[in-house]
């Protein structure tokens, strides 16, 4: 089997319960290898470890300890976590290993990317294909975590929690989590705010990103006024950048909130658009590697600046 | 006696000056005893760690306070023998992995497992688990970030880990969505000074304002670097009267320098003295990357405003190269000849059009 998707969508949760499953509480140690990128996986562990657990021929157990009955099929799995990040050598070894020893052991790979598995070992899983979690499935798990924990949350909490978690259910519990550490601690125990949730998520404020495309020329309502006319753009726009890596926002955080702004933006037309998304790719790709955020958060703004004006 | 910046540095939650609501969390944080993992992030200088040894202290009592640096060899995977620095107390450990270059991924993977499969001996302590503080975190390789997010889940029992980063962005998000994101801003003008204000105070003299205020322009909201140019006047000039001048980093005015060539002249022979200069930066282990900030920030101050976004375009794209790239002498000269090309052509342009 090979599962993938993006992160928090239950790959890993859906794998380990599946096992437990068909396994029971007792077979489940002997059963079961678990790997992940935190151990090893050089193409000497596959060769040795994972070779010679799915060597060995799993004993039956015909009762489990807890009276429940359990499938307890006659093949062993082994679950490598996290795979694309195993070495390109490590797969190729995986795959004849695969084939070898079919009849006993099953593979699981879990991953991001499908596209980082080599395709020899992509061939010989059948595919799942892991969504982002939508919006009900999401807000009912939610929902059911917070009744479960008793924490007081109301709807536009919820929303907040789905909005900056963009379909990653972990990332939305932790959220959670925090922000109900954060509020049950206080004195006296405060509400959780959308702020809050905010905060959390390291996402810049709506005042501030406001302020920011602004300034690059950008309207935003028609009824406020661009405060400094009398200065020349190219030092407004580099005092306004410098102000916002001061306050230490992230640099990655600030370009995905000025392409959601610039691309729902209701008066720019396409041409202006797709010019402003040819920059922030650009940047994207520039960051990545490891560029420096000020001069690149600068020249994204001047490069805005320019294909709006 | 040691400098300032350490004498004076806040040891409890209390103490600190601003951020009050920063604070407030962190201390919440660390009485609930549900404590997370945690991502401090912001710019130099703004207090990252001070924050951190304050929750620590919160967290653990003065036993932090006893510190001890071990010397610890890991054996990479080609058998080569890596020498790491830990700072370690009885409750918690500090590690630079980039100290260790590529292979922080064997550092992170063996000393996280150690320190995860042992428990807490001491039947004293407050908290069940040991914290673990990875400094530099933006530096790890994505291999080593891999390894650290299975870890993170494992052992969440008996450990906790603290990671110190200028920004997230270099981090993956799935460590991201793991860690309790804590921004620490640079400290406003108000701020610093209040700051300030009280190291001179317990320092046992009066600082005035002015003086206060043109640190602070200088110092733009790195608050290490103002205490210590702040140290550095009062050594100059015991009663900070008359007029101060406050020293810039040699390599500073030396940038500056190198901008003014620029902008005076532009031909090969210019670009010769440049790269002379540049080389002599480069030797005295300056990081390109401020090389080319300050110049070009020298440079843009000093050309015509139809210029400037120009000059920061190309000041962007060649530090990316320089980043990709192995040699940074290349990307700098490119960067130097493209301006000069430039400016050339800027005047070129007004001219022609002067003579219509």
């Amino acid at each position: 089997m090979l599962f993938y998707g993006p992160p928090g969508t239950g790959k890993t949760s859906t794998i380990l319960a599946l096992a437990r499953q068909l396994f029971g509480p007792d077979n489940f140690r002997n059963r079961v290898l678990e790997l992940n990128a935190s151990d090893e996986r050089g193409i000497s562990i596959v060769r040795d470890k994972i070779k010679n657990f799915a060597r060995q021929t799993p004993r039956a157990q015909a009762i489990s300890s807890d009276g429940k009955e359990y499938p307890c099929p006659p093949y062993k799995i082994i679950i490598l976590d996290e795979a694309d990040s195993m070495t390109q050598d490590a797969q190729g070894a995986l795959r004849r290993i695969m084939e070898t020893y079919a009849r006993i052991t099953r593979f699981c790979l879990v991953c991001n990317y499908v596209t980082r598995i080599i395709e020899p070992l992509a061939s010989r899983c059948s595919k799942f294909r892991f969504t982002p979690l939508d919006h009900s499935a999401s807000s009912y798990r939610l929902a059911h975590i917070a009744s479960e924990e008793k924490i007081q949350i109301n709807d536009p909490v919820l929303e907040a929690l789905i909005y900056t978690s963009a379909g990653d259910l972990r990332r939305a519990i932790t959220y959670l989590q925090s922000a109900h550490r954060l509020s049950s601690s206080t004195q006296p125990p405060t509400q959780i705010t959308p702020q809050d949730i905010q905060e959390i998520a390291g996402v810049v404020p709506d005042s501030v990103m406001r302020d920011f495309v602004m300034s690059l020329g950008i309207e935003m309502d028609t009824d406020m006024q661009v405060d400094a006319v009398g200065k020349p753009a190219f030092d407004r726009i580099r005092g306004k950048v410098r102000e916002i890596i001061r306050e230490g926002y992230s640099a990655s955080q600030i370009l995905s909130q000025i392409h959601d702004t610039v691309v729902s933006h209701p008066t720019l037309n396409a041409k202006q658009k797709s010019n402003c998304a040819l920059i922030f790719a650009e940047a994207d790709k520039a960051l990545c590697d490891g560029a420096d955020e000020e001069l690149w958060i600068l020249e994204v703004a001047l490069r805005v600046h320019k294909a709006i004006g | 006696m040691s400098l300032w910046v350490d004498q004076y540095r806040p040891r409890l939650l209390e103490d600190l000056h601003y951020h009050h609501e920063l604070s407030v969390r962190l201390r919440s944080l660390a009485s609930s005893g549900d404590f997370p993992h945690m991502l401090f992030y912001g710019p130099s200088g703004a207090g990252k760690k001070t924050r951190i040894t304050c929750t620590l202290k919160q967290l653990f009592g003065p036993g932090v306070d006893k510190l001890k640096i071990d010397q610890r060899v890991f054996l990479s995977p080609s058998k080569r023998k890596l020498e790491v620095n830990i700072v370690q107390s009885n409750f918690h450990i500090e590690i630079t992995p980039s100290e260790a270059g590529n292979y922080d991924r064997v550092v992170i993977q063996e000393l996280l497992k150690e320190i995860a499969q042992t428990q807490q001996v001491d039947l004293n302590a407050k908290q069940r688990f040991k914290v673990v503080i990875i400094n530099e975190a933006d530096s790890l390789s994505r291999d080593a970030q891999a390894a650290l997010r299975r870890t993170m889940e494992k052992y969440m029992s008996n450990m906790r880990i603290i990671l110190c980063a200028n920004s997230t962005s270099r981090l993956i998000a799935p460590i991201k969505s793991r860690c309790l994101l804590m921004r620490v801003a640079a400290p406003s003008a108000k701020d610093m000074q209040a700051v300030m204000q009280y190291v001179s105070k317990r320092a046992g003299f009066d600082l005035p304002l002015d003086v206060a205020s043109k640190i602070i322009d200088d110092s733009s909201g790195n608050l290490r670097k103002a205490i210590l140019c702040l140290e550095a006047l009062k050594m100059q000039s015991p009663d900070l009267s008359g007029a101060l001048t406050i020293a810039k980093p040699d390599w500073e005015t030396y940038c500056h320098k190198v901008a003014d060539l620029i902008i005076s002249e532009q031909s090969p022979a210019r670009v010769m003295e440049v790269r002379q200069k540049f080389y002599e930066l480069l030797s005295h282990c300056i990081p390109p990357t401020i090389i080319l900030k300050t110049v070009a920030d020298r440079v843009v101050e000093r050309v015509d405003d139809a210029i400037k976004p120009d000059v920061m375009h190309w000041a962007a794209v060649y530090e990316v190269r320089m980043r990709i790239g192995s040699k940074k002498i290349y990307h700098l000269e490119a960067w130097v000849v493209k301006v000069m090309s430039l400016y050339k052509h800027f005047f070129y342009g007004m001219d022609l059009t002067g003579f219509d």
